[in-house]
């Protein structure tokens, strides 16, 4: 890595300066907070921060707590469904969108625009769009189509399923302008050879673009993985956590626990499980693309 | 068009045929399936807002309105009651505004100059900071809330605008330093060589050589934030005073009551005009957004 | 961006933080404002009323205190019964920059004054005597370590059955006054076709139902125990079993919809005629109101089945925070006009509950008001004046949840009704 060597003397400490407030914020705001919160997983707190030591309580607690089991198989479900769509159908689209078609930035504006929005100026509508008795359902069977049925809201097992489609329909567009930069970027000279050489259309797109993709598969990985993690308005728009508990997840099992129900210590537990999941997927990623940085 | 957008990894259309045709039709059909679908909220928002409760209270949540009516939106904006104030939204949306501009230009800045300095300007360890500033963007908010209160109240920022505005700029620098630190790592070192070869300090070589070649990755910086910030709830719900409570506030007072009448057509009137901000901003930025996507923010 | 956009909120800045730049600035800036000649103060009051006819009602005190010289700071924050608020609150609290008041629910503010945040209304409450008005069971929760910490506003009822007066007619029905009662109406209704229950599936409303289950089948020394005291033998207890029985049964009467399903729009089914019941709180006149109709004419209010002689409360306070001498005469201000007799009229007439002091005439309200007003001097004779366990006035926020999703998880699940009341046990034996 070419770096630029420091000058001696004032100016070598500019930049250190310069970086400092940011690096101040993120001490303080980042990890200081995320201390805060492994201390109080600790504590029996309650309404307020009291630092009465209970050792493992809070999270021996939490495990046998069965809505929090719901809210882990929950967002085994929701993450790989959301991830796994949104990959997909981002992947997809932006395949699509590159094929020469007219009017290309009206298709991905419209796709893009979900990012936009958030769920406390969509929930309601989205409430009322997957609601059998009000939404889809009911506009299908109004234009004649009597037998079609979409109850999934209203089903506990199938509910988390809605919440899904709901944060597809936000993440896509955004997968898909990653995807669709990708495919921009990939040099035209192989693909023409490839071309040359007779090459089918399809293998092209297996063989060299999707593998030429790899970097953006991880970062959408990354990205989709850590808005899962933290899906939260999601879930109080459209089911606020119902039928009966069945579409709670980490976040707002730990939003509830912490605020309505004044459990903080075992709030922050559950906070500290979210954290260490979030690093079991993120540190391995920062790592390695630093590294590839370095040797690139 | 940049040059760039301009380049497809698709089959350059040479042949054409009845086969070609289907396959073009295809593709046509799917996206316009798809758009159609990722419309209908938005579609289905529009249509109520511009109904009369009654036409709403028998109607389908897809017909276009039989009588167009403007008043939910006049009332959302100007005379919806939010609480004891019946002046609808125009308040509060620009209290967002006073809050969202310092906040964005803020981050982006800081932002830009980090990841100037990351990429630079390196020292040892610089890779490890970067590392521990960008696991900031994922920390889940809900967990600082009672930290950053208490944090606030100590600096004296509680219930202000200005507290406010540093909640999103520590929460927002980690993006946009992320998304800086990607974009400069990719400009040639030599170009900052060659500047201060010629004499350039730190500042002029940030102002001179690297901003005027940054503007598609302050685009994407811009957008993140802007909508980011906008769209908040939490924060604003949590540490904004009663006088500078932020528009998404205000909505969800306006929907959200416990044991009041419900007018829909108002509702997403105001929902609406709470999200016209970012949506004109995608609109507008959008093709930007992509360009500045390519040119750093994604590597692929 | 400079001064200018921040220069509003430096006025508005409570604490300064002496000893700084920042702050030198700001006092500078604070300094230039005029003070306000005849202010008796502001007071800046937190709460969740904001819209429709709650905001109307929270507009009159605003008006009321304006002219009496104080300043309304307006600091609504909307969400589900609060939710919101409450973290909200918690987040000013922390910063050390209190509110003056708080709408808060019975529960919560007990919790608020034994963590020791709320100020005292000695001064005001007795001269005017509010012993001697407000209800015991509301002073319980009003007062703190022997003074008032906070002022009640209203009564809401919870335990009311809303029936739709024509289909009830129409198939020559009375409302029901048991639980059996009710399941042979909704049985004859549904044989009719038509929708017996309306009802939202959101855990405080399942939980609504379930406070009246457990006083319909149980009566009011059995409430006491298990849902007052939780008390694990009554928890557990066969008739438990039962209540758990009859919360199936009723499943079966809703319909398949009721999802997450605001209260309101349940309302608004039984309104239209396209369900015959509901099982809510007296809010749900606001919603016959607004539709046109007339509570007690059009849609019948009667005492939720098997729960006549009990009254199940559900009051909305307005805490005082402990918030120093300066802000502390604008606080009792607030308070005394809070409590005073035509404020309490003009309020609940606006919200469809019924004043917190018994001194009240009751010849404005409607026929349920008139009700609910003999009903709770009965209830207070009789010792059978409770706190609603879905609104917050029974258990500890812990508690209280901990029920709400043993309840919402067997009305959404097919859980057996033994099952679910060892779950009741075991959740509430967890979060003690």
């Amino acid at each position: 890595m070419a770096s630029t060597e420091n000058p001696a003397g004032r100016r070598s400490l500019l930049p250190k300066f310069v970086l400092a407030p940011s690096v101040l914020m993120v001490l303080v705001g980042v990890y200081g907070f995320m201390l805060f919160s492994v201390i109080l997983s600790f504590t029996s707190s309650k309404m307020f921060p009291r630092f009465a030591f209970s050792g493992l309580d809070q999270y021996e607690r939490l495990f046998s707590n069965p809505r929090w089991s719901v809210a882990v198989q929950n967002i085994f479900i929701f993450a790989s469904l959301y991830i796994v769509l949104a990959t997909a159908l981002g992947l997809l689209l932006a395949i699509l969108i590159d094929q020469k078609i007219r009017a290309e930035s009206v298709f991905r504006t419209v796709f893009l625009y979900p990012m936009a929005l958030s769920f406390i100026v969509t929930g309601v509508i989205w409430q009322w769009l997957l609601n059998p008795g009000l939404g889809i359902e009911r506009v299908m069977q109004s234009w004649g189509w009597e037998s079609f049925s979409f109850k999934w809201l209203v089903e506990p097992d199938m509910a988390i399923y809605t919440v899904v489609i709901a944060g597809v329909w936000q993440v896509t567009g955004f997968v898909m302008a990653m995807f669709l930069a990708g495919l921009r970027g990939i040099n035209g000279e192989i693909l023409s050879a490839a071309r040359m050489d007779g090459a089918p259309t399809r293998k092209i797109y297996t063989r060299i673009i999707i593998p030429a993709l790899r970097p953006v598969f991880l970062t959408a990985f990354v990205i989709e993985s850590h808005l899962a993690i933290k899906s939260y308005d999601l879930v109080v728009a459209l089911t606020k956590g119902g039928p009966g508990y069945a579409t709670e997840l980490p976040s707002t099992f730990m939003y509830t626990t912490t605020f309505t129900r004044n459990e903080m210590g075992l709030g922050a537990a559950s906070a500290v499980v979210m954290l260490i999941a979030l690093a079991i997927i993120i540190v391995p990623y920062l790592y390695s693309e630093l590294r590839n940085e370095r040797r690139g | 068009m940049s040059a760039v957008a301009e380049h497809t990894v698709a089959e350059p259309r040479l042949r054409s045929g009845a086969a070609f045709d289907i396959a073009r039709f295809a593709v046509y059909a799917i996206l316009i399936v798809m758009a159609a679908v990722f419309l209908m909220p938005l579609v289905s928002m529009a249509f109520t807002s511009l109904k009369s409760m009654d036409e709403i209270r028998g109607g389908n949540l897809l017909a276009p309105p039989m009588a167009v009516t403007l008043d939910a939106w006049y009332s959302a904006w100007g005379s919806a009651c939010i609480s004891v104030d019946c002046s609808g939204l125009k308040g509060y949306f620009y209290n967002s505004i006073k809050l969202v501009v310092p906040a964005v230009l803020i981050s982006v800045m800081l932002g830009a100059l980090n990841g100037y300095v990351l990429t630079k300007w390196r020292f040892r360890g610089d890779d490890l900071l970067f590392g521990a500033m960008m696991f900031g963007c994922f920390i889940p908010f809900q967990i600082v809330l009672i930290p950053m209160a208490f944090t606030l109240g100590k600096i004296g920022l509680a219930g202000s605008t200005a507290g406010l505005v540093l909640v999103h700029v520590v929460y927002g620098v980690c993006f946009t330093t992320l998304f800086f630190r990607n974009f400069y790592v990719a400009v040639p070192d030599e170009l900052v060589k060659a500047a201060r070869m010629d004499g350039a300090g730190f500042w002029q070589i940030f102002f001179r050589v690297l901003l005027p070649v940054s503007w598609p990755i302050v685009v994407v910086a811009v957008i993140w934030q802007f909508t980011g910030i906008w769209n908040d709830f939490l924060f604003g719900a949590s540490f904004a005073g009663g006088q500078s409570q932020p528009i998404t506030v205000a909505l969800n007072n306006l929907v959200n009551t416990s044991t009041g009448v419900k007018l829909y057509n108002v509702d997403m009137a105001a929902a609406m005009i709470t999200a016209a901000p970012t949506i004109l901003i995608y609109l507008f930025l959008g093709r930007f957004f992509l360009r500045g996507l390519m040119a750093g923010a994604v590597k692929g | 961006m400079g001064g200018n956009i921040w220069f509003g909120e430096m006025i508005h800045m409570k604490k300064l933080l002496l000893g700084t730049v920042c702050a030198a600035v700001m006092a500078s800036a604070a300094a230039v404002v005029p003070a306000h000649a005849q202010s008796k103060g502001s007071v800046e009051v937190m709460h969740w009323w904001t819209s429709g006819g709650e905001a109307a009602a929270v507009g009159v005190l605003k008006q009321d205190l304006e002219s009496k010289g104080v300043t309304w700071q307006d600091m609504p924050v909307a969400g589900g019964a609060g939710e919101a608020a409450m973290t909200a609150l918690r987040a000013r609290v922390t910063s050390g920059n209190p509110p003056t008041a708080a709408q808060l629910l019975g529960m919560s503010l007990r919790a608020w004054a034994e963590e020791g945040f709320l100020g005292d209304l000695s001064e005001v409450a007795e001269p005017e005597g509010w012993d001697s008005v407000i209800p015991e069971p509301l002073q319980a929760f009003a007062k703190y370590d022997g003074h008032y910490v906070a002022a009640p506003v209203n009564i809401h009822r919870p335990n009311w059955l809303w029936s739709n007066a024509k289909i009830f007619q129409d198939n020559g029905l009375t409302p029901p006054k048991t639980w059996e009662e009710f399941n042979q109406v909704a049985d004859a209704l549904k044989a009719k076709g038509i929708q017996p229950l309306a009802h939202g599936g959101q855990n405080w409303q399942d939980t609504t139902i379930f406070d009246d289950v457990v006083l319909g089948i149980g009566g009011p020394e059995f409430y006491q125990k298990a849902i007052i005291e939780a008390d694990p033998e009554a928890l557990g207890s066969d008739t438990m079993v039962q209540v758990f029985d009859q919360m199936r049964k009723i499943r079966g009467y809703v319909d398949p919809n009721f999802s997450g399903r605001d209260w309101n729009l349940a309302t608004a089914m039984v309104i239209n005629g396209e369900a015959a019941m509901q099982l809510m709180g007296d809010w749900a006149k606001g919603e016959i109101i607004a539709a046109g109709k007339v509570p007690g004419v059009d849609i019948l209010c009667t005492t939720a089945p098997g729960t006549e002689g009990s009254f199940l409360f559900n009051t909305d306070f307005f805490a005082m925070f402990d918030v120093g001498e300066e802000r502390k005469p604008a606080q009792l201000i607030m308070a005394s006009a809070a409590m005073s007799p035509s404020f309490q009229e003009t309020f609940n007439l606006a919200k469809g509950s019924i004043p917190a002091r018994t001194d009240v005439p009751g010849d404005k309200f409607d026929a349920c008001g008139k009700q609910s007003m003999a009903d709770i001097k009965a209830a207070q004779e009789k010792g059978t004046l409770m706190g609603s366990l879905a609104h917050g006035h029974a258990q500890p926020p812990a508690i209280q949840g901990a029920i709400f999703d043993v309840v919402t998880n067997h009305f959404n699940s097919d859980q057996s009704s033994a099952d679910a009341a060892k779950a009741l046990v075991d959740a509430v034996a967890a979060a003690q």
